[in-house]
């Protein structure tokens, strides 16, 4: 039941996989470049609150986003701005967020990586880890209610989270239901502070599948050929009706928590093991050793996302902010029942 | 026919299936098994596919009905205790209840919670705890006290486009008895009054309506005139009602058997305190609970809890005041 793949076979020169991963390859590219604004913003005192990089996860983050179709439902989690963006995320959605713009889609109510269009299937994490599972569940089964099949439900998840209760019901939940869902655990090596040896006490997370009676695989998450098989494979069976998928990618926090933690808990020998290498360096060294792209076209991907970006932020910074008079201050939206009593007018 | 609260939740439930298909329940025990108290007696056969057995995971269940509220649908869930809830809490108060703010997407979801103490039930199938769920904005919190209200209020918080925690009270399942379904009601939000009176007010809810009734029964022949209000919905208050009838009784006592720290009786006495204190004769007065878990042994859980002579009790005091 259990899958390793670490030294995959050579990618074949196909068209299809040769598009995928230079897709993926641009998402994790315009992901970084998005991030170093986000932390460039933050340096610069112009966003509210923590901004939570994506360095070092694009690659599995991307081959999730590219995996998916429209209609699927993706839960990511703080370290997804690739995934995020493969799915289909506007950069202007991402910007607004993190400025707190009435104008995006969470109005300046929420904040940062709290985003989404949860009627687009694209579910906007809470801060409670564990806590996205059963929601893409409910989705999934509301669809098998309603006669809808052939959709996924894919959730991001660190290796913190896999100790939370809310994991252990959600994955035993979609098991027992055996819902299309694919769970993939970023297995970075910390959660905030803490190293794994304080986190689990398994050989390897995916081995937690076995008792859940779900699929699972573990992936070097350091490289995006390997992270785009597995995932694509996992989300195709969960698509042709095998059930729960869980997916382990090992790989290494390349940043701190958030921009405010210097991380200097990191283990050195870990920085420099093989899983310490940036992702996003390894992808670009194949495709160029491929010669399926060549270092004047990244050069040119890399010019037009960092003019994409830059216009999105001129753009936000000139939109007004959430005005505190124009809000109607109602957590329902059934209005009649508000409780006006301690509103003070 | 002879109609008990309990046949008023299962009768709901059974029209809002029938009505609309948006409506599925899931929960502990509630297909074949029919539930822990019967209150999806038959549902399962009637409605195949829609009346639907979980795991013992309360969080995975709330959940689940939050995704499935945002494809669509109207999830019922059944708690098998109010008191399990706590397992859920995440899911309710996190994710249900901001649901909406948040993203402008509505949470239609109702979690029915049987609740309240009955002879018997102990520290963990007794509990009251609206309180808790009531300070979280986004949810709406319901707590019919009749056979009635049992039924047209889990039809109308089915039909909310709001995350409803629909508190149904153990003690009045197979308590209270009604000769019909009701074909009107008094909407959500609006509170009754259960009797009239001009001497002291008493503002109360669910199964202690009826301690505060027998409670005016037992003043009647002393000359007092006892007004109580039964709030149906504790979030929200009906605070009109409520000061209506402290104008015109002048005197105040909250019931409540939950637990004294916080909780609606302080928060009506509050809202009379700060809005209605001309209207007030005297110093507004709670009982409630004692500050200790719901004991297991009939001699202490009536002690714990409030019951009509402790009402009566207090409400002469109040009078003698």
């Amino acid at each position: 039941m259990l899958q390793t793949v670490s030294d995959p076979k050579p990618a074949t020169d196909s068209t299809s996989t040769r598009e995928l991963q230079l897709s993926a390859f641009r998402f994790m590219l315009l992901a970084r470049l998005l991030d170093d604004k986000f932390a460039a913003l933050y340096r610069a005192g112009k966003i509210h609150g923590g901004v939570f990089l994506a360095r070092g996860q694009e690659a599995l983050s991307a081959s999730i986003g590219v995996s998916l179709k429209k209609t699927d439902v993706f839960a990511p989690l703080i370290r997804d701005t690739a995934g995020r963006l493969a799915f289909g995320e506007p950069v202007l959605d991402a910007v607004r967020t993190y400025l707190g713009s009435p104008l995006g889609p969470m109005r300046g109510r929420d904040g940062n990586v709290h985003r989404g269009r949860p009627q687009e299937g694209y579910l906007p994490m809470i801060s409670h880890l564990g806590a996205m599972i059963s929601v893409v569940n409910g989705v999934l089964f509301a669809r098998r209610l309603k006669k809808i099949s052939g959709t996924v439900g894919a959730a991001c998840i660190g290796d913190g989270a896999t100790s939370t209760g809310a994991f252990h019901e959600a994955l035993n939940q979609a098991a027992v239901e055996k819902l299309p869902l694919v769970l993939i655990v970023a297995d970075n090596q910390y959660a905030y502070s803490t190293p794994t040896s304080f986190q689990f006490a398994c050989e390897n997370l995916a081995d937690k599948a076995i008792g859940y009676g779900v699929e699972s695989y573990s992936v070097d998450g350091t490289d995006l050929s390997v992270c785009l098989k597995v995932v694509g494979d996992a989300v195709a069976k969960a698509r042709a009706g095998d059930g729960p998928q869980l997916i382990v990618a090992k790989l290494l926090r390349l940043c701190g928590h958030g921009e405010h933690d210097d991380a200097s808990y990191v283990d050195p020998q870990l920085k420099s093991s093989p899983l310490g290498r940036d992702c996003l360096k390894v992808a670009e060294e194949f495709l160029l050793r491929q010669n399926w792209t060549d270092a004047a076209t990244i050069a040119e991907w890399r010019g037009k996302f960092a003019r994409e970006i830059e216009e999105a932020v001129g753009q936000v910074q000139r939109e007004p902010a959430p005005d505190p008079f124009a809000e109607n201050w109602l957590a329902i939206s059934s209005e009649h029942l508000s409780e006006t009593h301690t509103n003070h007018e | 026919m002879n109609l008990t609260y309990i046949d008023a939740i299962r009768e709901a439930q059974a029209h809002a299936l029938r009505d609309d298909p948006r409506v599925f329940i899931y929960g502990q025990d509630i297909g074949a098994f029919g539930g822990a108290f019967k209150a999806t007696k038959n549902l399962a056969k009637e409605f195949p596919g829609r009346v639907l057995d979980s795991p013992i995971s309360e969080d995975a269940m709330v959940g689940l009905a939050v995704g499935a509220a945002i494809e669509g649908m109207r999830p019922i869930i059944e708690m098998q205790f109010a008191d399990f809830s706590t397992v859920g809490f995440n899911q309710i108060v996190n994710q249900a209840a901001t649901l909406f703010w948040r993203t402008n997407v509505p949470c239609p979801i109702t979690v029915r919670l049987p609740f309240g103490g009955t002879s018997g039930g102990g520290p963990f199938h007794s509990q009251c705890i609206e309180t808790i769920y009531a300070h979280y904005p986004g949810l709406i919190v319901l707590t019919p006290a009749t056979v009635e209200d049992a039924y047209s209020m889990l039809l109308e918080a089915v039909a909310l486009d709001d995350p409803v925690i629909f508190c149904e009270h153990k003690f009045l399942y197979r308590h209270l008895k009604a000769e019909k379904l009701p074909s009107e009601a008094l909407p959500i939000g609006k509170a009754r009054i259960a009797r009239e009176g001009r001497d002291l007010t008493i503002v109360t809810y669910s199964a202690m309506v009826h301690e505060a009734l027998e409670a005016a029964t037992e003043l009647a022949p002393e000359g007092w005139e006892i007004e109580i209000v039964d709030l149906r919905s504790v979030k929200p208050l009906d605070t009109d009602t409520v000061m209506a009838s402290v104008a015109r009784t002048g005197k105040l006592l909250c019931v409540g058997e939950a637990w004294p720290w916080g909780g609606v009786t302080a928060e009506i006495i509050a809202r009379v305190a700060s809005e209605g204190y001309g209207l007030l004769d005297a110093p507004p007065q709670r009982l409630n609970a004692k500050d200790t878990p719901v004991p297991y042994h009939p001699n202490l859980w009536t002690a714990h809890r409030p019951t009509a002579r402790a009402v009566a009790a207090a409400a002469r005091k109040l009078l003698r005041t």
